[in-house]
């Protein structure tokens, strides 16, 4: 096995458990780190996977820090909203959907 | 070839950018004065852009800043791209008249509309003119990011949760999205649509499988299709009027032109595979989201529910992509939906503002006090519901020609089984509207310009079906 594909596998995994904790976990904040778990999870099978004969390729690098970046967006906008929900309701989950 | 600084293609992404930030600087509330200008430019280079395409026959491209792919990254724009380009330039622009009669002077939920519809349409535009994968994905962030952002708008927590339901959402999406690339540049080495097309073919390792199912199903959630709807009745249905017109109209399109860019293009051998998958949610979606907007008691809702259903006629077109009528439906029905959606939207939030009533029992008597904008709620109905000579119509036409061609019989019976749900939840709405209104029942005074804006976009939705030859054949340029 080589390491690449050690990462792939790795990041795969993440991904995983990230994407379960965003679906699945009822506290805002752990499902805001659950989000920036499966990302990191993406981008490891981005940078690992795309290395040939452990030669890294600079192009995934590029976009790995571009995906970085809108992760980061993506936290700062669910905190904002996360606190604001906090501020209204006292409470750190989301409230059920009255299907009216 | 144009000289690259007059090149419609940058300029539409650069501009609603230039007004968007412009916006933000003259702080809350402010922008309106840039945002309808920029938007009727972005109208023209639209259009522009559509006869250009349509004209030359070959697709327009531009290597951003003179850096061609793999290091720059590269703009491009066919016949497909070009209409949706229009698409949202219009109903944009139509919006934004609307939505500068609708925010009041002071008004918190429209303190950043302006920068963030710029953000969004910018988002968009570059969207429909990426070329390769990544760069997807970030437009895609990009459109949910600013999307979440205006379903907040309102500032109290049931738009607040529906928000961060919506937002969890499209990250999960796009987070499939993008892993789908991570597997993909790992088995090809590239993003590039047009390098990908001949590489990927039948005999694809299942990594590339796997690549395409998450690709498929992270933007089918984007897309809100059944069983993945459950963010966009609350999200759509609980923001202001011009949000909910917006993400309605346009922001749910923008992942469905994404998997149907897919679906033609680099993943060609591998998606049909879903086609029947694909084509059995959106029937599903259809009789789903039809008996919901028939239940609902608030009149969003029901607005909200009926995008769920209309959504699901784009996904009956997969099985069907072998005939051209088959995309042609899916593209008209984009529009058709598009402007028809927008309607409805924006003449609830008119008659929501004017009576202070906000479920469809509190209609009553609004046909007396507000003729213009229940006429367009009715345009807007007639285009849903499929009756000539809207551009509905002519949408269902396509489909049920397309399917009956194909002896897929059962397609044409959902189509028709739509229209009729459709009327009664259109019905719905319009019977209580007719009834005499109670004795104490006060209207506001609207401006003008909120109701002719309504019946403008109900009325575009309509007229569409006459001219809907020039759009097809812009289809056939890719």
């Amino acid at each position: 096995m080589t390491s690449g594909l050690l990462f792939a596998l790795v990041g795969i995994a993440l991904f995983g458990l990230g994407a379960a904790g965003v679906l699945l976990i009822g506290h805002l904040l752990r499902r805001i780190l659950a989000f920036n778990l499966m990302g990191s999870g993406a981008f490891l099978v981005l940078v690992g996977l795309a290395q040939r004969n452990d030669v890294p390729d600079p192009v995934p690098q590029a976009m790995v820090l571009t995906g970085i970046v809108v992760a980061v967006a993506a936290t700062a906008l669910a905190l904002a909203l996360a606190r604001r929900l906090q501020a209204l309701t006292g409470r750190l989950d989301l409230p059920e959907d009255d299907d009216a | 070839m144009p000289e690259p600084a007059f090149d419609p293609l940058v300029w539409l992404i650069l501009l609603p950018l230039a007004w968007a930030t412009l916006a933000f600087v003259l702080g809350p509330g402010r922008g309106a004065w840039l945002a309808i200008p920029g938007l009727a430019a972005q109208v023209w280079l639209a259009i522009v852009l559509a006869a250009k395409v349509g004209a030359g026959g070959t697709a327009a491209t531009h290597a951003a800043g003179g850096w061609g792919a793999p290091l720059g990254i590269d703009l491009a724009a066919d016949g497909l791209s070009a209409a949706m380009l229009l698409l949202v330039q219009a109903v944009a622009l139509l919006l934004a008249l609307y939505a500068r009669a609708y925010f009041k002077p002071g008004d918190a939920a429209g303190h950043y509309f302006w920068p963030l519809t710029g953000f969004l349409v910018a988002g968009l535009n570059a969207l429909f003119l990426s070329a390769d994968l990544f760069n997807l994905y970030v437009t895609l962030e990009l459109v949910g990011l600013a999307a979440v952002a205006l379903v907040a708008s309102g500032g109290q927590a049931p738009q607040v949760a529906a928000a961060l339901r919506y937002l969890f959402a499209t990250l999960i999406g796009s987070g499939a999205y993008l892993l789908g690339v991570a597997l993909i540049y790992g088995a090809y080495g590239t993003v590039s649509i047009a390098t990908l097309m001949p590489l990927v073919d039948g005999d694809a390792p299942h990594l590339v499988w796997i690549a395409a199912g998450l690709m498929l199903v992270g933007l089918m959630l984007k897309t809100a299709l059944f069983p993945f709807h459950y963010w966009l009745p609350p999200a759509h249905g609980g923001a202001p009027a011009p949000v909910s017109a917006l993400l309605s109209a346009l922001v749910v399109k923008a992942s469905f032109y994404l998997i149907l860019r897919l679906w033609l293009g680099p993943l060609q051998a591998l998606l049909p595979a879903f086609a029947w998958l694909a084509a059995a949610l959106g029937a599903t979606a259809i009789f789903w989201g039809s008996w919901q907007a028939i239940r609902a008691v608030k009149l969003k809702r029901l607005i909200a529910y009926s995008t769920v259903a209309q959504l699901g006629y784009l996904f009956l077109i997969f099985p069907l992509l072998t005939v051209s009528q088959a995309l042609q439906a899916g593209l008209m029905q984009v529009f058709a939906h598009g402007f028809a959606k927008a309607g409805m939207f924006v003449a609830a939030g008119v008659i929501i503002k004017a009576s202070g009533h906000d479920t469809v029992a509190g209609l009553s008597g609004a046909v007396g006090r507000l003729p213009v904008t229940m006429f367009a709620f009715g345009l807007a109905g007639m285009t849903l519901m499929g009756l000539p000579p809207s551009a509905g119509f002519l949408a269902k036409w396509l489909l049920i020609d397309a399917a009956l061609g194909q002896g897929y019989w059962f397609i044409a019976v959902v189509a028709l089984a739509g229209g009729l749900l459709a009327a009664v939840y259109v019905f719905r709405v319009l019977r209580q509207a007719f009834l005499l209104a109670p004795e104490d029942y006060a209207v506001a005074a609207v401006p003008p310009a909120l109701e002719w804006s309504a019946f403008a976009l109900a009325a575009a939705s309509v007229l569409l079906g006459f001219f809907a030859l020039p759009l097809t054949e812009l289809l056939n340029v890719g």
